[in-house]
């Protein structure tokens, strides 16, 4: 244990994903070592983060305004939403420039062990989104792991009696791992191959 | 110096994010029992693990033994359970429930637990094959894994004098009870749905298919209810599964 704002320090750190204590220990020794304008401007920008940066109402995507860029875009197809389940989802597929779309970010995937089920994901505001008709084709993109297959069959299962074209990105995205893992190269051909989801 | 590396199988019942890219995976094995192990790198899409780590997977394992967690070095599927389960939602819901299950009923880490591993197998089996209601086959999983925890409810008995001539479950008073030792709050359950607890609890498969829905879906209740008491922190899945 170190001395009060130190330890303190290493606590706050510690609570972060993917931190755990040594890191957290690791972190908090580059801090104090570290210019303090630096530190300013980390600690300026975790504040400024949390005033400014919001959910897009729309699509559940982080948004510097109350819509985010892409909600926002005209030339965005408005009638293909891909559904995914963490905003960095978006960011991977942005990157392979294969879809012209619009998104809808789910907040994570049904995980009934952790007590995550259908009514804490962004599913009602997925609904409601469809209910205009505008809306012609879903891709479920969740991740190619159990928790994101299973989410994907609950959703093609509950979309099922709206007649939309409803697809799943293709295999060849390995099982087992997290979408955000996927080189573009592999992400983009998954989007080209997209089968069809019979249920 | 000791020998580090071992070899099981077993079945994955949970996986946790572990930094960037590894996952901590919680395996019920054969011989071993219940098992916390590192998974390194089993989230990139090019892990050599690929699905074989994902809940539901039997997996033959060798696994490196260290100080707090272990370490996954080899895995081969045996049965890929979860490929059946996840393309159905009850199935998949009423699995989940199993998995967690099996964890809270194995109370202690590396403490063998052979048949709880054994039940855990054939309740997969089972569900996966699609031969039965997955309800049926979840409450049977349920009042086994119970049984061979010592929590059989009794049925046939007053749980509390040994009498014939039941009529009321208490769960308190572990199963049901005779008009004598009832407590106010026990349940009556019709005569069809006890018979149904004792066919899913024989494994009884002939009677239990031929059960009316009424009588699987009280005897779901008071299953579910009896798990939960006897399960200090309760099955958080169980919420989630959704009956057909
Ligand atoms: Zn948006
Ligand atoms: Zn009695």
């Amino acid at each position: 244990m170190y001395e009060g704002v130190v330890q303190r320090l290493i606590d706050e750190l510690g609570l972060l994903p993917g931190v755990g204590p040594k890191s957290a220990q690791r972190i908090a020794f580059h801090v104090l070592a570290a210019d303090p304008v630096d530190v300013k401007r980390l600690a300026h920008v975790l504040l400024e983060v949390k005033e400014k940066v919001r959910f897009c109402r729309i699509c559940g995507n982080v948004a510097a305004e109350e819509e985010c860029r892409i909600c926002r875009d005209p030339r965005r197809d408005p009638h293909v939403i891909c559904v995914v389940e963490e905003s960095k989802d978006v960011v991977a597929i942005e990157k392979t420039r294969e879809f012209r779309g619009r998104y809808h970010v789910l907040g994570g995937a049904i995980s009934p062990i952790e007590g995550v089920g259908p009514d804490d994901l962004r599913i009602r505001e997925l609904m409601t989104r469809l209910a205009d008709g505008e809306v012609t084709e879903l891709i479920l993109a969740t991740d190619p792991n159990l928790e994101g297959e299973a989410t994907a069959t609950y959703l093609a299962r509950l979309l099922k009696p709206m007649g939309l074209k409803v697809t799943r990105l293709a295999s060849g995205l390995p099982v087992g791992g997290d979408l955000e893992y996927a080189d573009e190269v592999t992400l983009g051909r998954a989007f080209e191959g997209r089968r069809l989801l019979d249920v | 110096m000791r020998v580090s590396l071992y070899r099981d199988e077993g079945v994955v019942l949970r996986t946790q994010k572990l930094g960037e890219a590894d996952r901590i995976v919680t395996i019920l094995t054969r011989r071993t029992g219940r098992v916390r192990a590192v998974a390194k790198g089993v989230r990139r899409t090019s892990s050599r693990f690929g699905a074989r780590l994902e809940p539901f997977t039997h997996v033959d394992l060798q696994l490196h033994a260290g100080r707090s967690l272990d370490v996954v070095t080899q895995a081969e599927t045996l049965h890929p359970y979860g490929e059946a389960l996840v393309s159905d939602y009850p199935r998949y819901t009423s699995g989940m429930a199993m998995l967690e299950t099996a964890e809270k009923l194995t109370s202690g880490e590396k403490e063998p637990a052979l048949r709880q591993f054994l039940l855990l197998v054939g309740g997969l089996r089972t569900l996966a094959d699609g031969s039965h209601d997955p309800r049926l086959v979840l409450d049977a999983y349920f009042l086994r894994s119970l049984a061979v925890a010592g929590y059989a409810p009794s049925l046939d008995k007053c749980a509390r004098c040994g009498a014939e001539g039941v009529r009321s479950f208490a769960i308190v008073t572990g199963g049901m009870v005779c008009g004598t030792c009832r407590t106010p709050g026990a349940a009556s359950p019709a005569p069809p749905t006890v018979a149904l607890m004792v066919a899913l609890l024989r494994g009884d498969w002939d009677a239990a298919d031929a059960s009316e829905t009424r009588h699987r879906t009280e005897c779901s209740g008071l299953v579910a209810a009896y798990l939960q008491w006897h399960l200090e922190h309760g099955i958080r899945s169980l919420q989630h599964v959704e009956r057909v």
